[in-house]
């Protein structure tokens, strides 16, 4: 009988394909707009001909009172559309959390708005926004009130409104999901205990999901600094630099300015920020998991 | 919960009927006006009855049509092209994405080997890259630095054969755009992957090593067929990624390769916009998502939850 073993080398064989290709297209890419940001760099010159000008670019931005609006709206944006979202989502999952028919059909219907294209999200709601024929200035003047500007006056606003439609139901998913695994047996204590629905939420339902919560929030957060397509397609960061988010500025600086240096720059403030994110993510993950293992070997100390 | 009854309340049903129409709205909304004619979107006169119209599908399609549609002079919109470049780009990568990230996903759950953790803080760490940072240094290595050069051997052999500039880069052709997604997609491939297959039984795969499959063989096939579930989620996942993204697309496309929603925003920030025909296009653009959805719902929100809670 011939057994064959896996020798040393083929896990190795296994990650090859993986590791070379990220190598290639993402490491060196990283690595090389690192390099670059030192250099004062157009798109017409390869980086070895761009003159290297220290940390110049860095100060440039750290000065640069546009790139400070930028990283303000980016950072409001995100914080306001986190924090609704969770509001809402979780809201909903605990609203709807009991045995209704057909609730497979409304989940169906409710990841319907995260599938669809950035890009085609924000033209539907461009549409909606129209300050004439959109639809909810229509609305508004069909029950007498006043028209609203809303990508002009409210642009941030009117652009965290789309994004909330987009990903509240993600969040409402993952707290659903992370609500029908609690232990029904806490639940059942309390409501034996004579606990009210709004006790059990608040005491029993929420922190036992608050890990699941956290994790959300964190993949939300990462995920609303990398929003794009949709800003750009309802107001192109306009009007002013009311939209303008600072993923929006680089390409904006690479493309239009053609300031490849400081856009690089520009792509590594962005990327420390969201670095401490991950790395926030990741050790609480470590600090979560370590606290389950001991909890479990407090739990078979004691039998 | 509180009460037995609150099943039968109808203020429960309203908020759900409500919640379904504020998700949905947007999409039917934009699928009527897909329908309509210009001049009927902007008079809004006659809000749900209204004469269905294909023109501004033809319009879009133009360039696909076998016939020539009356009402369109010259063809501008190169939508079908577009779609098929889309089409094109989307499915390799999802493939490749698919290939490479599961064997990779294997390798880190089933193989204790030099260097795992480092591949596996990694993969987690490159998860959080927004395309915007890519955008730079994509632009100018795919640009200058990936280009076969024209006094090289191969680069040299392609000039004599088919003439052009020189150089051949990697910018303005689908494999180019294909290696970005590639890259881009493989952690999270490889991330939501591991969750599946560190369910699968390791007997099953002893037993088949004992029966003298090499590793190979007892991957492709006793570990792939078990996590068909997984590899769903996370083809859905990853084509949609690739077919809906913008922004890398656009640096590193070209007139010929260009991708539908590069259309779609070059259309939408012209002056006058035709919200007809660029309604019937999002909605082509959005009709393979809409389709994944409706039937694999269930794929997708299993996907979402192993790569969400299962950090």
């Amino acid at each position: 009988m011939r057994t064959a073993m896996p020798n040393r080398l083929t896990p190795y064989m296994f990650m090859v394909p993986a590791v070379v290709i990220m190598a290639i297209a993402l490491m060196y890419p990283l690595g090389y707009m690192i390099w670059g940001s030192f250099r004062d760099w157009n798109p017409s010159q390869t980086i070895g001909e761009a003159e290297f000008v220290g940390l110049k670019n860095y100060i440039t931005l750290w000065n640069d009172p546009n790139f400070h609006e930028s990283l303000g709206v980016t950072l409001r944006f995100a914080f306001f559309v986190v924090s609704i979202e969770m509001v809402i989502g979780v809201g909903l999952a605990l609203l709807l959390d009991r045995d209704i028919r057909g609730i497979s059909v409304l989940r169906t219907m409710f990841i319907l708005p995260m599938m669809i294209a950035p890009v085609v999200v924000g033209l539907m709601w461009r549409y909606m926004y129209h300050p004439t024929v959109g639809t909810f200035n229509r609305f508004l003047e069909s029950v007498g009130l006043p028209r609203v500007d809303w990508l002009g006056d409210h642009a941030l606003m009117s652009v965290i409104i789309a994004d909330i439609w987009q990903w509240t139901p993600f969040i409402f998913i993952l707290a659903l999901a992370a609500l029908q695994s609690l232990p029904r047996s806490a639940l059942e204590a309390a409501r034996i205990d004579g606990a009210t629905a709004w006790q059990q939420i608040v005491h029993i339902k929420l922190p036992l999901m608050m890990p699941v919560l956290i994790v959300t929030a964190l993949l939300r957060l990462i995920d609303a600094f990398k929003v794009l397509e949709v800003i750009l397609v309802m107001t192109e960061g306009g009007p002013g630099l009311s939209t303008e988010i600072l993923a929006l500025r680089i390409s904006r600086t690479a493309t239009e300015f053609r300031e490849l240096g400081v856009a690089a720059a520009m792509s590594n403030y962005l990327l420390m920020l969201l670095l401490a994110l991950t790395v926030a993510m990741f050790v609480f993950n470590r600090w979560q998991e370590a606290r389950a293992a001991r909890l479990t070997a407090a739990v078979q100390e004691e039998t | 919960m509180s009460s037995p009854n609150t099943k039968a309340n109808p203020a429960f049903y309203a908020v759900i009927a409500l919640l379904v129409f504020m998700s949905v709205g947007p999409v039917i909304l934009m699928f009527m006006n897909s329908f309509k004619l210009d001049v009927d979107i902007i008079s809004g006169t006659s809000g749900l009855i209204f004469l269905p119209t294909i023109q501004n599908y033809e319009k879009a399609l133009c360039d696909v049509l076998w016939y020539e549609p009356d009402h369109v002079d010259f063809c501008s919109l190169k939508f079908g092209g577009a779609f098929v470049n889309s089409l094109i780009i989307a499915l390799v990568s999802t493939i490749l994405t698919l290939v490479i990230g599961c064997m990779a996903a294997y390798a880190l759950v089933r193989f204790r080997f030099m260097g795992r953790d480092t591949v596996s803080l990694t993969t987690l760490m490159v998860r959080m890259v927004p395309p915007a940072v890519l955008l730079v240094p994509v632009f100018g290595l795919w640009n200058n630095e990936f280009c076969l050069d024209r006094d090289g051997l191969v680069g040299g052999a392609i000039r004599e054969a088919f003439g052009g500039r020189g150089d051949v880069c990697l910018a303005g052709t689908h494999s180019g755009i294909i290696l970005i997604y590639v890259a881009m997609n493989l952690p999270f491939v490889i991330w939501i992957l591991q969750s599946f297959i560190v369910q699968v039984p390791r007997s099953l795969e002893e037993a088949a090593r004992v029966d003298g499959a090499g590793p190979f063989q007892v991957f492709f096939k006793v570990v792939l067929p078990l996590i068909k579930p997984g590899l769903a989620a996370a083809a859905i996942f990853t084509f949609r990624i690739a077919w809906n993204e913008y922004l890398l697309a656009s640096a590193l496309s070209d007139r010929d390769t260009k991708t539908v929603p590069i259309l779609i925003v070059n259309n939408m920030s012209e002056f006058n916009v035709e919200w007809g025909v660029i309604m019937a296009t999002g909605m082509l653009l959005a009709i393979p998502p809409i389709i994944f959805t409706l039937f694999a719902s269930r794929q997708i929100i299993t996907g979402m939850t192993a790569g969400a809670v299962k950090g």
